[in-house]
């Protein structure tokens, strides 16, 4: 699905990533772990076009994305959520959802003022789609509060439900579980599991949870210090002596449990 | 004052009032809708204004033009020409952050003015233009005529205003709030950032053309003075900040208060001794910003905030306040 050839971002002296490849399969829930400042963030926004790489390329199904800006990638079926929220902070939650939608009659300023009957239908879909992932998210009765007064783990919630708006072929989910409460969080699993077998998105996600990362994921790639470490299953890399140094210093604990 | 003074007062405190409630409008759709930064409002201002009074004026040797056209043609010009200057402000700053786009837009305004004080071939120079006609000239005659104009300008105002509340009230004015509010998470949901900020910057500059039109054809005169940023630019600022930038009646609603304050503060300005009347205009700027200041201290959104417009088919509103 994603395609990553020698990527090298460097930010002044620091290379924040440093000659990354590495494949992300279709159809397939791949988690991306690491400590802290591994550069699973930086990676996360070179694939989605926030930050354009230093050298190497990005590919997506084959096609070269390496200069495509974000919001093209975002037609080609490309959703993510950002570890700091970033919602649009004087619209409501309702709105926060409905923009992301579809609406590309009403988004023409003409259509606005002279021809609002062209966007109704389109509107409607959209105010349908947005409720229905209110619900699931359990935000509905925040429908109409400004998105910047919710908290920290709704926000998250509403950076998920935003990417769900999309239909995308691919989500990028930064750090999605942090400060969200367990049951919910597995809701989440859930339906992530669900949307992956049932409508075949493709998942890729930053958490630091490796149990949440054990039940999702059958395939896991592990960063420190903007370079790949290893690649398995949770289990391989959970016992693997270079992550548990990356994670430890060298200390003989074993990764997550 | 007689009461005929009075209505004539009022008559003309509602017109200006009414081209002021444009220009806030105008800045509102930038600023309150886009998040952008236009401190060259007197610029847009100043292309509509010279647009509309040489296409309408009757013609002189003294500058280009004079083209006797119909003053609504004018007007139309006006929104084109100040729309286009937008357009190209926009393509060279527009992917600047907001405090650079203050700078680069104060910049262009300036320019602009410079041009209009020099190039006297085109505008006359700071000699000004004279005999610019007003709609339905001829109709009434004398004092009466400010009355149809006041008519004239705001059914102007209510036009444009509905023009505000369409764009704000669809997808496209909750697009464009969206980007005001974080442009890297608009991009990731597939918003074309830099074209709603292209078209924000345009509509807006169009519509301060607009009201620059109007403004020639009040005074049957134009000259740069007219333009002056302190008047234009800062004064339509502080209207929009304390009516409530985001807010369409807010605009209109802080371009009438703010207006009123000015000319009442140049009632009493008017009677200070003579020692103090040449120093009026500055102790008016003072004034007007501590009562922003005030306001902004009461009301931290302004008069009244920017508020979402509501989905209609959302029924059930009632579960939480809005
Ligand atoms: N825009 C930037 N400018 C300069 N340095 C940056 C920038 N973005 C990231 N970095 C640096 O790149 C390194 C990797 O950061 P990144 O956010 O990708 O880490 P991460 O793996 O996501 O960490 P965490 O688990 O804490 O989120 C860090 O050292 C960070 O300071
Ligand atoms: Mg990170």
């Amino acid at each position: 699905m994603i395609t990553l050839e020698n990527i090298v971002m460097r930010f002044g002296g620091l290379a924040a990533v440093d000659d990354v490849s590495f494949a992300i399969g279709k159809g397939i829930i791949t988690g991306l772990i690491g400590p802290n400042g591994a550069g699973k963030t930086t990676l996360f926004n070179i694939i989605a076009g926030r930050l354009f790489p230093t050298s190497g390329r990005v590919l997506l199904e084959g096609d070269d994305i390496t200069r495509l800006p974000p919001h093209e990638r975002s037609h080609k079926g490309l959703a993510r959520t950002f570890q700091i929220p970033h919602e649009f902070g004087a619209l409501t939650v309702l709105e926060n959802l409905m923009v992301a939608g579809d609406t590309s009659r009403g988004e023409n300023a003409f259509n606005a003022v002279l021809r609002r009957g062209l966007f109704l239908r389109e509107e409607r879909a959209v105010y349908e789609r947005a409720r229905d992932t209110l619900d699931f998210l359990e935000l509905s009765h925040v429908k109409s509060e400004k998105a910047g007064n919710l908290s920290g783990g709704q926000k998250k919630l509403l950076e998920l439900g935003r990417s769900l708006m999309r239909e995308p072929r691919l989500i990028l989910l930064d750090e999605i579980g942090a400060g969200i409460n367990r049951t919910l969080l597995g809701k989440i699993a859930e339906k992530i599991k669900r949307l992956n077998e049932e409508r075949g998105f493709t998942f890729c996600l930053i958490e630091h949870d490796l149990d949440y990362v054990s039940k999702l994921c059958s395939d896991v790639i592990v960063m420190a210090q903007g370079k790949v470490l290893t690649r398995g299953t949770i289990d391989e890399v959970r016992h693997d002596e270079r992550v548990i140094e990356a994670y430890f210093g060298g200390g003989k604990y074993e990764v997550g449990t | 004052m007689d009461p005929v003074g009075l209505l004539f007062f009022l008559v003309g405190f509602l017109i200006m009032a009414g081209i002021y409630a444009i220009l806030c409008l105008a800045l509102n759709v930038q600023w309150g809708y886009g998040g952008l930064f236009n401190a060259g409002i007197a610029g847009f201002f100043a292309v509509g204004a010279y647009t509309s009074a040489l296409l309408t004026a009757a013609p002189a040797p003294t500058h280009l033009g004079g083209f006797e056209l119909p003053v609504l043609v004018g007007i139309i010009a006006a929104a084109v020409t100040a729309g286009l200057t937008g357009w190209a402000v926009a393509k060279i700053c527009i992917r600047l952050k907001s405090d650079y786009l203050a700078m680069a837009s104060i910049g262009i305004a300036e320019i602009l003015r410079m041009v209009i004080v020099n190039e006297d071939w085109l505008t006359n120079g700071s000699l000004g233009i004279t005999n610019i006609p007003r709609p339905f000239d001829g109709l009434l005659q004398g004092r009466e005529a400010d009355i149809l104009f006041l008519a004239f300008v705001w059914v102007i105002v209510a036009i444009v205003y509905l023009v505000c509340n369409r764009l704000y009230d669809s997808p496209w004015g909750r697009t464009l709030r969206a980007v005001r509010d974080n442009e890297d998470a608009a991009r990731a949901v597939g918003k074309d950032v830099d074209s709603f900020r292209l078209q924000t910057f345009v509509i807006g500059a169009a519509l301060m053309g607009v009201a620059g039109a109007l403004s020639a054809h009040y005074f049957r005169f134009l000259s740069p003075e007219a333009t002056e940023p302190l008047l234009i630019t800062f004064l339509v600022w502080v209207m929009l900040m304390a009516g409530g930038s985001g807010n369409n009646k807010g605009a209109i609603i802080g371009a009438l208060s703010v207006w009123a304050i000015w000319s009442l503060t140049e009632i009493v300005t008017n009677r200070l001794p003579a020692e103090f009347a040449t120093r009026s205009s500055y102790i008016r700027m003072l004034l007007i910003g501590l009562l922003l200041q005030f306001v902004l201290q009461k009301y931290r959104s302004g008069l009244l905030p920017e508020r979402s417009p509501g989905i209609a088919f959302d029924k059930d509103k009632d579960k939480t306040h809005g």
